[in-house]
């Protein structure tokens, strides 16, 4: 099957096009949906094959390369359509797969009844396409293909109900806001990809990365190429400075925002720096700028998840604030943990956001948690779920989110970065805090919605997933267990992807060796701070709700400045946006182009008819005139002739 | 001499049909349209036949038909096409029977005088890319611009006289300064070679021994002529109200196919004849280009005129080509020919769909639309492809042009900086915001304007014309190789000229 892997590839498209172009005509949501679904179900059987086919391969024959056609042939430069399966790419594709056909199947009962079934689960279909070209390719132009194909697509979806209004614009303006600020990080990546074709006539990973160990290239070269790359992954993985547009993204419906916007797309730039591994490696000053924006990013969005009161927003600024944690574990070095908690992460937060929407669909399309209360005896399967994916994501042990971000945390501490790790833990502290803060008002306490609404269990198309995404947020960490519980084996899931990893870590210092009893000690600081902000949240929203406006009085500002998410939104709109649309319109246009540009042009016409009026005077018929016209010319040329001698 | 008579049949088909069409009754509008699409279409079989018995792997000029036009002077009848021209010549005869179509409810007025333009135009078109003869050239060059003029005159906007006339006289006052060079290059060619010709073959030899001084007034006078077809910045602006002012057919030939005869004309024979004054002037080219992707990005951005909007768009478009050309390595070159195509493509795709609904609704204003997307659906995904091509996404066309220019300019010895690719590239940004922002205001959002409701979708005759060129848009973005390969050893050819003047094996047919 590793050898048919592009068929992972090639069966999403098909369901686009069949779903495409037929879908208006087949008006039949169940059989859309199973074409949709099921196109994604066969990617991921095929995918679980080549997982076990490549596992039983020995460790250095796990690479597979499967060449379709040749794309672009110029020169030095040869991109082909091919595709590499490896331990990392076999990774995300069971991960996209798999999280994607969960989430396909949920949609059929969340977009019941809506008028364009057909067109979203070909937008849907398109989307794996195009994420699978990501993970698979075997080339930097390959991935970029797919980088640009997913960013498509989430203009396309965030946009999807495109009439509708969302917050003070339109989805339209929303998805629009995501392409162009994915543009100006796809920007960097296309200068990454002309220094790495410059300096090592190659595109393709196996050759560059090579290359990378083999060429007498300079730190220097090396940083600017990570540096670049590094602000690709910031726009589509939002992180500072380019996350403006992810929070926004929810204007599309929830499946979205769980499949593209929480469990895969957003995780692409993850994916991308670990398989650069050995580029960021060789440029440990850029490692350090990753690891710094990652936990910026990470504690900054959890502030503003704190005070945010629209359930998908606060998932968004979460998602938003783990994918900060994943940057934090890549600029430690440890590109493995990365990858952990991008997996669990797609799991728990898959979860967060698909009860969300069993919430909203349950509750009329209310999005606001303080309208919300008591839900937990209407939907017993959300709510349970909920919670176990909220215990996940807070790090409580044993489930899959305390291994994956104790793992970073553990790394970046290390690695000798613990003023980072001092931040990690506070995040962390907030996080728990945050999403027991929305489980609490949304699931507990006494209902704050009026008799109109009647909340009710979703269908069991949408509870099943839940609870297969419930049950994966709880195991999914057991294959990752550190090496100080699991004794012989390691870390399982290090040694997995630890042959992709090796060059990098052969380029890095690692800091000197610290004893078990600090990892624990550190283990136990991160769990109990989580505890102690889970038991905090529940006190105060269940109990003392007059703490938290207490605070938020006394805080006015804080809050205010939190409420409004820094207004980084208004920042860019003063500074960058609106001086380029108005200096466009007045100056550019208005004045260069018509007046300057124009103007000269349609001047020299002005002047030579000027010139033609006067001097059409001189043609005046008079032979007398020309005479002496004529003896003038004479006498001038016979000056000029003595004179020249 | 040689006589292999296939181009001039080419060549002259569309001339014959033109003159043929004159013989139609006024009122026979539907047999006339009928006869010059079939004209057209005839036109694009024979070029088929050329394509297939093009030898991709020729660097040299084929299907040489030459003899002596004007006996003293060596002036010739000389045609022939290599890889340079192979794709536009293509791209010509390709682009001809769709316009033709495209215009059958537009233009109810003068339909015979119409159709007589356009097989002129086509004539004119397919002229430039074959002549092989300075003399020939020019006269095709200048001949071209009547039945533009007479197109956008007769059948255009509100203010075509005025757009007609600056269309014509700026590309006239540009193309005297090389009429002038091209008659002092041929005097200049006489001392080397021993005899007078305007033979482009033979004064290909003569170019590179020009002392570089005087090589440098020789570029430009080419030059200028060329940069105001392109257009390159800051001689753009006749474009925008050619265009405007311009019916559906006319700015799609003028978009398509009229503007790359500028950036043919760089590659064809600024390079070549004069390479010394090329390389030395290469980064000063670059930078107006440079400026102009970014600045025509800008205004386009801002425009509330579709077409408007289109127009500044090809300026920024353009401005990669030419980058291309002046980075001079075959990445980079190779970038800008298929970049001249995907122009002709998405370009014109935009407009024929820009005409499209402004047949409907007699305007192009965007803030009269919005909301369309449910009224008209197959007209929403057209012009949703068509900006995709344009804004260059991966998978389709747009993408392979700007990827390989840029990726050339960035490693170019003769710019030796990263700068024009860098500041380039960023204009890949502002191509999304313009193109979207355009399709968010008018097919998204709810329907305001009353005049919209009874919008109707596009008719079949309507998508029989623009899925030809969809189908070209995939084909070049998943297999630009097919188009690619034929240019690729005439483009290795160029850089020899440029790089190693004089040295190059040129045969003399």
């Amino acid at each position: 099957m590793t050898q048919h892997i592009y068929l992972t590839i090639l069966l999403p498209l098909l369901g686009f096009l069949v779903n495409g172009i037929f879908g208006p005509k087949i008006k039949n949501e169940k059989l859309i949906g199973i074409i949709g679904s099921g196109s994604i179900g066969l990617s991921f059987i095929i995918s679980v094959i080549s997982f076990f086919e490549t596992l039983n391969l020995p460790v250095d024959k796990r690479q597979t390369i499967v060449t379709l056609f040749p794309w672009i042939n110029v020169g030095n430069l040869n991109i082909n359509f091919s595709y590499q399966v490896d331990q990392l790419s076999l990774v995300m594709a069971l991960l996209v797969t798999g999280v994607g056909f969960i989430i396909h199947v949920y949609s059929i009962g969340y977009m019941h009844g809506d008028k364009a079934f057909w067109r979203f689960f070909s937008y849907l279909n398109l989307f794996i396409f195009a994420m699978m070209n990501l993970i698979l390719a075997d080339n930097f132009v390959l991935l970029f293909l797919g980088w640009e194909g997913v960013g498509l697509c989430s203009y396309l979806l965030i946009g999807f109900w495109y009439d509708r209004k969302f917050e003070k614009s339109t989805t339209a303006d929303a998805g629009k806001k995501a392409f162009i600020v994915n543009r100006i990080g796809d920007f960097g990546f296309l200068v990454g990809m002309f220094l790495i074709f410059m300096t090592f006539g190659s595109l393709n990973f196996n050759d560059v990365f090579n290359r990378a160990s083999i060429f007498n290239v300079s730190e220097g070269v090396f940083s600017l190429i990570a540096i670049s790359l590094f602000i690709g992954a910031t726009g589509k993985s939002a992180q500072i400075p380019l996350f403006v547009w992810l929070p926004d993204a929810m204007a599309g419906p929830t499946p979205v925002s769980a499949l593209i916007h929480a469990a895969t797309m957003v995780t692409a730039g993850v994916y991308m720096v670990a398989r650069c591994s050995v580029l960021f490696a060789s440029a440990p000053a850029v490692l350090i700028v990753v690891a710094v924006i990652g936990i910026l990013t990470a504690i900054v969005a959890a502030s503003i998840g704190l005070v945010q009161n629209d359930i998908k927003k606060v998932l968004a600024y979460s998602t938003i604030s783990q994918l900060g944690y994943m940057f934090l574990g890549l600029g430690a070095g440890a590109f493995g943990a990365g990858i952990f908690h991008v997996m669990t992460h797609a799991f728990f937060k898959a979860l967060l956001f698909l009860g969300a929407g069993s919430v909203i669909h349950a509750m009329h399309e209310e999005q606001d948690i303080q309208r919300y209360g008591g839900l937990k005896k209407f939907m017993p399967v959300t709510s349970k779920t909920f919670i176990i994916a909220a215990l996940a994501i807070s790090g409580i042990p044993p489930l899959s989110g305390f291994f994956s971000k104790d793992e970073i945390l553990w790394y970046t501490y290390a690695n000798g970065l613990w003023f980072l790790w001092v931040i990690g833990v506070i995040t962390a502290m907030l996080t728990a805090f945050y999403m027991f803060r929305l489980y609490t008002l949304t699931f507990e306490g006494k209902s704050r919605f009026g008799s109109d609404k009647h909340p009710h269990e979703s269908p069991k198309v949408m509870t099943i997933p839940l609870i297969i995404l419930a049950v994966l947020s709880v195991i999914g960490g057991l294959i990752g267990i550190p090496e100080i519980f699991s004794g012989e084996h390691g870390n399982r899931f290090h040694n997995w992807l630890s042959p992709i990893f090796k060059q990098a870590e052969r380029k890095m210092i690692i800091f000197g060796t610290h004893s078990h009893f600090e990892e624990i000690a550190l283990m136990t600081i991160s769990v109990v701070g989580a505890a102690a902000a889970i038991w905090f949240a529940r006190h105060i929203y269940l109990n003392r709700p007059s703490i938290a406006e207490n605070l938020s009085r006394k805080f006015r500002l804080t809050y205010n400045l939190l409420l409004n998410k820094y207004f980084v939104d208004e920042a860019y709109d003063y500074t960058i946006v609106n001086p380029i649309v108005k200096g466009s319109t007045s100056f550019l246009w208005k004045i260069a182009d018509n007046k300057i540009i124009d103007g000269t042009v349609n001047g020299l016409a002005k002047v030579v008819a000027i010139i033609s009026v006067y001097s059409r005077k001189l043609q005046t018929g008079l032979a007398q005139f020309y005479a002496i016209i004529m003896v003038l010319g004479i006498t001038l040329a016979l000056f000029w002739i003595i004179l020249s001698r | 001499m040689e006589s292999n008579t296939l181009l001039t049949i080419l060549l002259f088909a569309p001339l014959i049909g033109a003159l043929l069409t004159m013989f139609l009754k006024n009122s026979q509008e539907s047999l006339i349209r009928y006869f010059g699409l079939a004209v057209s279409i005839i036109v694009f079989v024979i070029s088929l036949v050329v394509y297939y018995f093009f030898d991709s792997n020729n660097p040299d000029f084929q299907f040489i038909h030459k003899f002596r036009w004007i006996e003293n002077l060596n002036v010739f009848y000389f045609v022939g096409v290599d890889g340079l021209s192979i794709l536009l010549v293509l791209l010509t005869t390709f682009l001809t029977p769709l316009t033709l179509l495209s215009s059958w409810s537009g233009i109810t007025s003068r339909v015979k005088e119409f159709t007589f333009f356009m097989l002129m135009l086509e004539f004119g078109m397919i002229g430039v890319f074959l002549s092989l003869d300075l003399f020939l050239f020019y006269v095709f060059w200048e001949a071209m611009l009547i039945p533009m003029y007479f197109i956008i005159g007769i059948w255009g906007g509100e203010q075509r006289i005025y757009a007609s006339i600056k269309f014509f006289i700026y590309t006239m006052a540009g193309s005297l300064l090389m009429l002038v060079a091209i008659i002092w290059l041929a005097v200049y060619a006489s001392g080397f070679l021993g005899y007078f010709t305007t033979s482009l073959v033979d004064l290909y030899q003569a170019g590179p021994t020009i002392p570089v001084s005087i090589q440098g007034f020789m570029f430009f006078a080419f030059a200028l002529s060329f940069a105001i077809k392109v257009p390159l910045f800051p001689l753009h602006t006749w474009l925008p109200d050619a265009h405007v002012q311009a019916p559906t057919a006319g700015s799609v030939i003028l978009a398509g196919v009229l503007l790359k005869m500028g950036t043919y004309g760089l590659l064809r024979f600024n390079l070549p004849l004069f390479p010394q004054a090329s390389i030395e002037y290469a980064p000063f080219i670059s930078v107006l280009a440079v400026v102009g992707i970014i600045y025509g990005a800008l205004v386009a951005m801002v425009q509330t005129d579709m077409k408007k909007l289109v127009a500044y768009s090809s300026v920024a478009h353009l401005g990669f080509v030419v980058l291309g050309i002046f980075s001079m390595n075959q990445i980079a070159i190779q970038g800008s020919i298929i970049q001249m195509i995907n122009h002709g493509l998405s370009t014109g795709a935009l407009f024929i769909l820009v005409g499209v609904i402004y047949e409907r609704t007699h305007t192009r204003e965007i803030s009269e639309y919005g909301g369309i997307a449910r009224l008209v659906p197959f007209y929403s995904f057209a012009l949703m492809f068509t900006s995709l091509s344009s804004i260059g996404l991966p998978g389709l066309n747009g993408f392979v042009g700007e990827f390989l220019i840029l990726t050339g300019a960035f490693k170019s010895s003769v710019l030796n900086s990263w700068l024009f690719s860098i500041v380039a590239a960023s204009g890949v940004i502002f191509a999304a915001v313009y193109l979207l922002w355009m399709y968010q205001r008018v097919v998204f959002g709810e329907v305001k304007n009353p005049k919209l409701s009874g919008l109707k979708d596009m008719t079949a005759r309507e998508i029989l014309v623009v899925i030809p060129i969809f189908i070209f848009i995939v084909w070049i973005g998943l297999y630009p190789n097919t188009f690619l390969k034929l240019s690729d050893k005439s483009t290795s050819k160029v850089i020899e000229q440029v790089m190693n003047p004089g040295k190059s094996n040129l045969s003399l047919p």
